[in-house]
């Protein structure tokens, strides 16, 4: 991660930390430099093969379409797998705002194949202590946010008696405070500032945070679950901004005596406006939301989303769409199931037989039928159900 | 599409169960019949095929000597007097898929007779031997009455031998005595004049292709009285949030879907096995995604409830 005398340096480069995320010059994000950055490793295909053998089930269209494209020790976790050594998944998300949209649900679509395919429990982390520190928000309110947030976690279709949501300002204490400590321990002042990038002006909220979201990858931070299960791997999935707090987490494991965590990192879901555009709470129209009718939609898509069609049906017959930018294509590479199909819109609308109104006809109606099942799926969500996936509860059928 | 004589023997053997096979000319009525197997002993079987006003269905299959007086089969199936009459030609085709002048206990082993009931004359216990109709006018077979048991268990249904000729009385204090065997759902056929069977014609061999499809990798084939001018697209009304609350809701809220989505397909469909299966897929992965969420929130929600009432378990009174 660059340390902030490099200033300069900075500006030319791209910066991706948990909460910045801007590519070169207003270009692409590049993924290959940022593996080799950050010293992460590429998700190949012989991997996938591996991981639907071992599964028994196609792989997730995330991980066959290179969505979720990098890892550290992910092959750790299967060898393991394969002897019979289980695992548990920890993901997590900063309830900042109630509207959720398609790009806060990847993470969980993800984690909910990975769940169901290898039928391992799941913790998922509500930061609402970090978003309380870092936004200008009270406790109370983030405490809802957390809530209302944890409810479409749920309508992604998670399994209540393998899955533990808990809230920061609800579960701190005990042993993962214990486990809080621990870490903290082994991290200096000038490693975290480092890492995150903070100065003399942030407020030590700020700096105390990191081992929050570190405390969760070891089994004892949870003894109502694991207990006894020192043993037990960790499997993060998330976005690869998120790396730093692992890279810090990894760093410490080895000398608490616990296994490094492994994640499996995804690449960012880009905003309708195109890759270079930022998907922003404020701007409604740069993103899809859970909440939105298939009207709208349509509408998004038609209007917003960046197309990479010629300006006139001729020049688009004759030299077909730049599939490299355009949006609609790089949605549905996230949410087409069919390989054939995809497969087949690119050859078509890359040659220009295809045209943009297709594509993106073809984008709303897949789109559509997700939001609408999510909303279903969102409404039978009660109150005691929220309470019940969140209720610090031992879950015995965990593995089956 | 139904299934065929061969199939049904196939079964027969794989069961173990013994037959003798004839075969002759078509016949539709137990008086041909009888030309052809009448001298080989054992008994004839006369099968009606029965629709009460409730459009429930039901076989009532007895020895060809046995009387049976409709009147009193209704009342003492508790459908008062006059409430059975016989099925019209079309359900023949829909629920039991064998022609005219078939009607044998072997066509419950079609789907679409799930929910036709079964009256055996207990008389069929005295022969050594019964014929029937293996799903063809063309064939006889005799089997013995264990036998015949046999083959209705093995498609998951138990045998009612009834005494057709009994006449119990049936008033305040005599509750009608065969009422257990009237089924629980009722069927419903639509009406459309192109589904009517045209097997007039007593040479036609084959079960005519009716339009309706029940390939076997779909679990619930209850035919459904809505319009078979379906539109394309299911409707993706959203579940009542009360189908994850009672399972009879959830189920309806399953079979609604299929159904719906079967009947939008029904257009497209040919006697094309190839297309069948393309069917099949295609209803299995248009629902999947949508039974699994609805499948999850029906397993939270009874989790939820068993939190919420542990949660709120009050200790035990002493």
């Amino acid at each position: 991660m660059e340390k902030r005398e490099d200033k300069q340096e900075e500006e030319q480069e791209q910066v991706v930390n948990p909460w910045e995320v801007t590519a070169k010059d207003g270009g692409k994000i590049d993924y290959d430099k940022l593996i080799d950055k950050f010293g992460c490793q590429r998700l190949e295909e012989p991997l996938v093969d591996r991981v639907q053998r071992l599964t028994g089930r196609p792989a997730h269209v995330f991980l066959r379409r290179g969505v979720f494209f990098a890892h550290r020790d992910f092959d750790e976790i299967l060898n393991g797998y394969e002897k019979g050594k289980k695992f548990y998944l920890y993901t997590g998300r900063g309830p900042s705002s109630e509207a959720l949209h398609l790009g806060h649900l990847v993470p969980f679509m993800f984690t909910k194949y990975l769940q169901d395919a290898f039928k391992v429990p799941l913790v998922i982390q509500l930061t609402d202590d970090e978003k309380c520190m870092w936004k200008n928000l009270s406790v109370e309110e983030c405490q809802r946010l957390a809530r209302e947030n944890a409810k479409d976690i749920i309508a992604c279709g998670f399994d209540v008696t393998k899955t533990f949501i808990f809230s920061d300002f609800d579960y701190v204490g005990g042993s993962f405070y214990k486990n809080m400590v621990r870490i903290a321990k082994c991290v200096t002042y000038n490693k975290v500032v480092g890492i995150f990038g903070f100065s003399g002006e942030d407020h030590i909220g700020k700096v105390s945070f990191p081992p929050i979201q570190a405390a969760p990858s070891f089994p004892s931070s949870f003894p109502h679950l694991f207990s006894g299960k020192d043993d037990l791997r960790c499997l993060i999935p998330c976005a690869i901004d998120q790396d730093p707090y692992f890279r810090m987490t990894r760093d410490v494991a080895p000398r608490l005596g616990y296994h490094k965590p492994s994640l499996i990192e995804s690449s960012f879901f880009p905003a309708l406006q195109g890759e270079t555009g930022k998907m922003s709470a404020s701007d409604p129209n740069s993103a899809i939301y859970v909440t939105d009718s298939a009207k709208v939609i349509k509408n998004k898509i038609n209007k917003y989303a960046f197309s990479g069609g010629q300006d006139s049906i001729e020049k688009h017959r004759e030299l077909g769409a730049n599939l490299e930018v355009d949006i609609p294509v790089k949605y549905l590479s996230f949410f087409l199931e069919d390989d054939a199909e995809l497969e087949h819109i690119k050859t078509e609308y890359g040659a220009g037989r295809m045209l943009t109104g297709e594509v993106k006809k073809r984008l709303a109606d897949v789109l559509t039928e997700l939001v609408d099942r999510h909303r279903a799926a969102r409404a039978a969500v009660t109150e005691e159900m929220v309470d019940a996936f969140m209720a610090v509860r031992p879950l015995p059928n965990m593995f089956d | 599409m139904g299934f065929t004589k061969e199939q049904l023997l196939a079964r027969l053997k794989e069961l173990g169960i013994k037959f003798e096979q004839y075969d002759h000319p078509a016949v539709l009525t137990v008086e041909a019949q009888a030309k052809y197997v009448g001298d080989k002993g054992g008994g004839l079987s006369k099968n009606l095929f029965l629709k009460d006003k409730k459009s429930r269905f039901y076989i009532v299959s007895a020895l060809a000597d046995t009387k049976v007086d409709l009147k009193v089969l209704s009342q003492r199936l508790g459908l008062g007097k006059g409430g059975i009459r016989m099925a019209p030609e079309e359900a023949l085709g829909q629920l039991l898929q064998v022609p005219l002048g078939c009607v044998t206990p072997f066509a419950l082993i079609n789907e679409s007779a799930r929910y036709v009931s079964l009256l055996l004359d207990k008389e069929f216990k005295t022969q050594p031997h019964c014929f029937f109709h293996p799903l063809s006018n063309e064939t006889s077979i005799s089997v013995q009455a264990s036998d015949l048991d046999k083959f209705l268990k093995s498609i998951g249904r138990e045998p009612s031998y009834v005494d057709l000729e009994a006449n119990p009385p049936v008033g305040k204090d005599q509750p009608p005595d065969l009422a257990i065997l009237v089924p629980s759902g009722t069927i419903d056929i639509p009406d459309a004049p192109e589904n009517s069977t045209s097997s007039q014609a007593v040479s036609e061999k084959s079960i005519p292709v009716q339009k309706k499809c029940t390939p076997a990798s779909v679990k619930s084939a209850k035919p459904s009285s809505a319009d078979p001018n379906a539109k394309d697209k299911p409707n993706n009304a959203a579940p009542q949030p009360n189908a994850f609350v009672e399972s009879r809701l959830f189920v309806d809220e399953i079979l609604k879907k299929t159904t719906e989505l079967l009947l939008s397909e029904i257009s497209t469909l040919t006697e094309d096995v190839a297309k069948q299966e393309a069917l099949a897929k295609s209803v299995r992965k248009h629902l999947a995604p949508d039974l699994q969420n609805l499948t999850v929130m029906f397993k939270n929600t009874a989790y939820t409830q068993g939190f919420y009432a542990g949660s709120n378990c009050q200790p035990k009174r002493l």
